[in-house]
């Protein structure tokens, strides 16, 4: 085996069940690149001493023949997967100290098919930011910053800013991440890899640290749409314990990836077409429409006029649902809490330096539109256009059977910039976010480099529980664009 | 100016997040900017539109009266940033 | 049962609304699997959930669903059909979630009616509402000089508060009231009631105003946990608002305490300043919904409720109306009643249970279910008595016995030779002995003094030491006088 950390996850599959690599080489060649890539702060936690213990496990039920379908697949968990025993900080302060003392349903079901777990992904705090920037344990270097030369670091996209960039940067084959307006797909643009948020209610949200409950999915980020859709199917699945859980039955991803999409209808929005959107893109977008048409698909142009209002609509509800659910960051019952002798002074000190400022801009903001006076205008308005929102998505969906988009307004930026400007910041969403208030599939499968040697991403999205036609048409763009990570464990 | 010193003072009381008396001017300005972002959704035209709160179709799953968790004070009680016996204990609350 | 307050200014009047918290009787929890038992150590009936730890996710309980129908049906109410869980936002250490899954715009359950009876005859209250919410857990704030101690194994569990209108004008009329919602959701077995142990919390509005005049500002005084002191509370807070009003003040709507050991209401000192709920509907739930059918099915299987039981006792039985009142005013006490009365005579047992059962249970300080007495030994009793075997008289000492240890009348009757003497000529002995003991009274009767009669009557019982049949007793006296 020439390199271990360039072999994407179907490929270690292979190598595992060919007796050529076992569970404990790979695992280790992975734990050596994180110690040897600490720099680049993808992990707020490496649990070497587990991943060993897994990959030994791995093994032994390899050669009895028990072998699992993950058996011996190093892979990182963004840290708001709740992990019994382990750390689980969501990249705040104010869990810092916190142990879980259960495992989230999505991880659960991981280890259920033998994946091992390398640690946990840093993140934006508690997943709000798109860059990565608002985590309390430091900024994530995206690895394009060698692979483009740049001169400033450069981030890696966020939330999920450590589960792309370890993908990436061959600290793990792949990672879970999660997506509430954009968290997995944009960063898995900015690093050149593939995101998928599946449909709300795939994947249980049990375990998982709330953010915005109506919008938050876990999903996977990868190499390849292949990788995506076997991790998800490990991922997905009904769950009795939250009630937004789908009772759906959970499709072989991978046995969509036919490369058969002749007749497939897809769409293309026009009101994505905005103005200032660096002609890389505009050429990328295009690009993609090129592929997919001379794959045999059916391009129409279509609409959803509301489109530009999904970015407000989403700034009044996920923060108001963001609002309630840090209210149980209070220092009484676990993580952090500022010793007071008075009570309300334990309250405000707590939560003082236990949150980031974008977090408490967040709860100001979420608090003030839920608020006697307000509610009406701002919370009741977004809920009423984000019906209006998702019946745009049903009308299209009508005629045609994908979308597609690109990822987002830009290439990954420099830490630092945009930090200064939220609203600057919220717009790397903008394309991202109208998919999230609809509840649809939608997949980012890297495209193209741009001008300055970065990555660019497309979107494709589907309908509510289509996830297979999402990842065929996927696996079809990867396949014509012919984009490669380089130097994957070379930073 | 849609949010003054006096309603971000109120809504940092209510969400329990401390602001400074010299940084209540700057979060109003930053929280207003935003709005003013935000408001731009005045222009769409919702007369008769129901508001959704979920996108999920099915209906609410329901589960039997049986016991089944519970039972496990010492994992409850692991993280307590402060424990008195089996209970959490917190700055004396006076009513 | 109007009870107004003469004041200086005038006559006024008191009006009160009060919403109840009624723990719904569930073996779990509303949003956890995690026990609803009292009593049990501190944070050992807790789950992840009701610990609020981060990603933990609420699962609603069907029972508790059925139980809120249950209790809707019972008052006559609307049920709808949809309804929605919202979030209670606020700070409380033991408040987990820093929100309560609670009902606001739509309610599971609409307006209904109960009926009172007070002194004035029957009354109707309106209710406007019952909404299913978690309770919160439990603060201690004197087991140490600087820290409040917080048990979360409340948190959680289930409860319907039931919100009344404005119709209550007396404090007997709110105490009327809650105890005739016990007595429903006993019936129903939707919430046990007892009120020692929480399962039935009453948060009091308290408002006075000039008769004919528009509602005045009010007052909610919280968690008041009996009766008793509803009342008490009442008395007090109303007589409070005339005494301000009168001499020129206003009220300040605000919560207050009840203290129960002086008797007073008094202001809230740390209640959050404003409070601002912002309610919203939880994102972690979905509307509940359920058809028709599911709330016909459950009104199919109804019990009999104390309104219609009493007025079958009345007029099936021929009972009194107080009488029936008493009797269906508890569930258990109803059962009892009927089982008791079952083939035989339904005043005879009536009388049985209001006046020697109750009597016996008051003066020792037991309740119905503790005591030796059921409806099987007490029943035999009766029996006793109705044949004929034992005397009215001699059945209270049997009652008196079984009362104390139990057993059966009939082997209590055996053992201590209490059978009745009904022979005539064991009679005729008796009646004998004591004529010529008292032959001058015999003269005195004979010679017109008939009240001596009853004379006669008790030397022959006391002397058969109350064994006699009196029937014949008198019988045979009469015969034997008129010699």
């Amino acid at each position: 085996m020439s390199n271990i950390l360039e072999l994407n996850l179907a490929d270690l599959q292979k190598a595992i069940s060919d007796k050529h690599l076992s569970a404990k080489e790979i695992t280790e060649a992975y734990l050596q690149a994180i110690e040897q890539n600490s720099q680049s702060n993808c992990f707020i936690s490496i649990t070497e001493e587990k991943a060993i213990q897994m990959a030994e496990e791995s093994d032994k039920r390899i050669e009895r023949g028990e072998g699992l379908a993950l058996d011996g697949i190093p892979i990182g968990v963004k840290d708001l997967f709740c992990t019994s025993g382990v750390s689980t900080t969501a990249g705040s302060n104010m869990l810092s100290n916190f142990v879980p003392q259960y495992e989230s349903t999505v991880t659960e079901q991981l280890w259920r098919d033998g994946a091992i777990m390398l640690g946990k992904c840093n993140m934006d705090e508690f997943a709000m930011g798109s860059a990565n920037t608002t985590s309390y344990f430091g900024s994530v270097e995206n690895p394009w910053t060698t692979r483009a030369k740049s001169e400033k670091k450069l981030v890696p996209g966020g939330s999920s800013g450590g589960s792309a960039a370890a993908v990436s940067g061959g600290l793990a084959v792949a990672a879970t991440g999660s997506d509430t307006g954009g968290s997995i797909r944009q960063p898995a643009s900015f690093c050149g890899i593939v995101g998928m948020k599946p449909t709300y209610g795939r994947c249980s949200r049990w375990g998982m640290v709330a953010f915005a409950s109506s919008l938050d999915q876990a999903g996977p980020l990868t190499r390849t749409v292949r990788d995506a859709a076997i991790l998800l199917k490990s991922m997905a699945g009904y769950d009795p314990k939250d009630s937004t859980s789908a009772n759906v039955s959970v499709p072989n991803f991978e046995l969509a990836l036919n490369g058969d999409i002749r007749g497939l209808r897809v769409g293309v929005p026009r009101e994505y077409k905005r103005e200032g959107t660096p002609p890389e893109i505009e050429n990328l977008w295009q690009k993609g429409i090129d592929i997919l048409r001379k794959a045999g698909a059916v391009i129409s142009d279509v609409s959803l006029p509301h489109t530009k209002y999904a970015l407000p609509t989403y700034y009044i509800i996920a923060p108001a649902e963001a609002s309630s659910n840090l209210a149980r960051y209070d220092g009484v019952r676990y993580g952090l809490r500022a010793q007071q002798t008075e009570l309300q002074d334990m309250y405000q000190r707590t939560r003082d330096e236990g949150f980031g400022d974008e977090v408490k801009r967040r709860i100001l903001i979420g608090t003030y539109v839920l608020s006697a006076g307000y509610y009406d205008a701002y919370y009741l308005k977004a809920q009423r256009v984000r019906a209006l929102i998702k019946q745009d998505f049903d009308n299209v969906f009508e005629n045609v059977d994908v979308l597609l988009t690109p990822t987002a307004p830009s290439e990954a930026f420099a830490i630092g910039e945009n930090d200064d400007d939220p609203i600057k910041m919220y717009l790397n969403d903008i394309f991202t976010v109208p998919t999230s208030l609809a509840g649809l599939p939608a997949i980012s499968i890297p495209g193209s480099l741009s001008n300055k040697g970065l990555p660019l991403g497309l979107q494709v999205v589907g309908k509510m529980f289509d996830e297979e036609s999402v990842l065929k048409v996927g696996d079809v763009l990867e396949s014509g664009v012919e984009f490669t990570l380089q130097e994957v464990g070379k930073q | 100016m849609s949010l003054d010193k006096t309603m971000v003072q109120r809504v940092s009381q209510l969400a329990r997040i401390e602001i400074e008396e010299t940084q209540l001017e700057t979060t109003a300005r930053e929280l207003n900017n935003i709005l003013e972002w935000i408001e731009q959704l005045n222009e769409v035209d919702t007369e008769g539109v129901e508001p959704m709160a979920s996108v999920t179709g099915h209906e609410l799953p329901k589960r039997d009266d049986d016991v089944t968790d519970g039972g496990y004070p010492d994992k409850v009680l692991k993280n307590a940033p402060d424990r008195e016996s089996d209970f959490f204990a917190v700055p004396k609350v006076v009513e | 049962m109007k009870a107004l307050i003469e004041g200086q200014t005038g006559t006024w009047e008191i009006v009160i609304g009060l919403e109840v918290h009624a723990q719904v009787s569930s073996e779990s929890k509303l949003f956890s699997g995690a026990s609803t038992a009292f009593g049990a150590k501190p944070n050992t009936q807790v789950s992840l959930i009701d610990a609020a730890m981060p990603g933990m996710l609420p699962v609603i309980n069907q029972h508790c669903v059925r139980q809120a129908i249950k209790t809707g049906l019972g008052i006559n109410a609307t049920v709808n059909l949809k309804s929605v869980f919202d979030r209670k936002n606020y700070f409380y250490p033991d408040l987990p979630q820093g929100y309560q899954i609670s009902q606001y715009k739509h309610p599971i359950i609409g307006e209904g009616t109960l009926t009172i009876v007070s002194e004035e005859g029957e009354k109707e209250i309106g209710i406007e509402r019952i909404h299913l919410e978690q309770d919160a857990g439990k603060s201690m704030h004197d087991q140490h000089p600087s820290k409040s101690f917080i048990d979360l194994n409340r948190s959680g569990v289930a409860l319907m508060e039931i919100v009344s209108k404005p119709d209550m004008r007396s404090a007997g009329e709110a105490a009327a009231y809650i105890r005739k919602l016990r007595s429903i959701m006993r019936y129903l077995g939707t919430c046990d009631g007892n009120m020692q142990e929480g399962s039935l919390r009453c948060d009091v509005n308290v408002s006075v105003r000039k008769i004919g005049e528009e509602l005045g500002t009010r007052c909610e005084i919280k968690n008041v946990n009996s009766i008793r002191f509803v009342q008490q509370a009442i008395d007090y807070e109303s007589r409070r608002q005339v005494e301000l009003l009168e001499t020129g003040d206003s009220i300040d709507q605000e919560t207050r305490l009840f203290d129960a050991s002086t008797g007073q209401t008094r202001s809230m000192r740390s209640k959050e300043e404003a409070h601002d709920y912002r309610y919203f509907p939880d994102p972690d739930l979905l509307p509940l919904e359920f058809s028709q059918n599911y709330v016909d099915e459950i009104k199919a299987e109804l019990p009999e409720l104390p309104d219609h039981k009493r007025d079958r006792f009345i007029a099936e039985f021929g009972l009194s109306a107080e009488d029936a009142d008493t009797l269906v005013e508890e569930k258990a006490t109803a059962e009892f009643y009927e089982e008791l009365s079952n083939g035989r005579d339904k005043k005879l047992a009536a009388n049985w249970v209001i006046t020697e059962l109750f009597g016996a249970l008051n003066k020792s300080g037991i309740g119905l279910r503790e005591s030796k007495v059921d409806a099987h030994n007490l029943g035999s009793l009766i029996d006793l008595i109705s044949d004929g075997t034992i005397s009215g008289r001699i059945a209270k000492d049997v009652f008196g016995e079984i009362f104390e240890s139990g057993g059966s009348a009939n082997s209590i009757v055996e053992r201590k030779g209490l059978r009745q003497i009904s022979d005539s000529g064991q009679l005729t002995d008796l009646i004998d002995a004591v004529l010529s003991e008292n032959q001058d009274k015999v003269t005195e009767f004979r010679e017109g003094k008939d009240k001596l009669f009853g004379f006669f009557v008790g030397q022959v019982m006391k002397r058969s030491q109350g064994q006699a049949n009196p029937k014949l007793v008198n019988e045979l006296l009469k015969e034997k006088l008129a010699g």
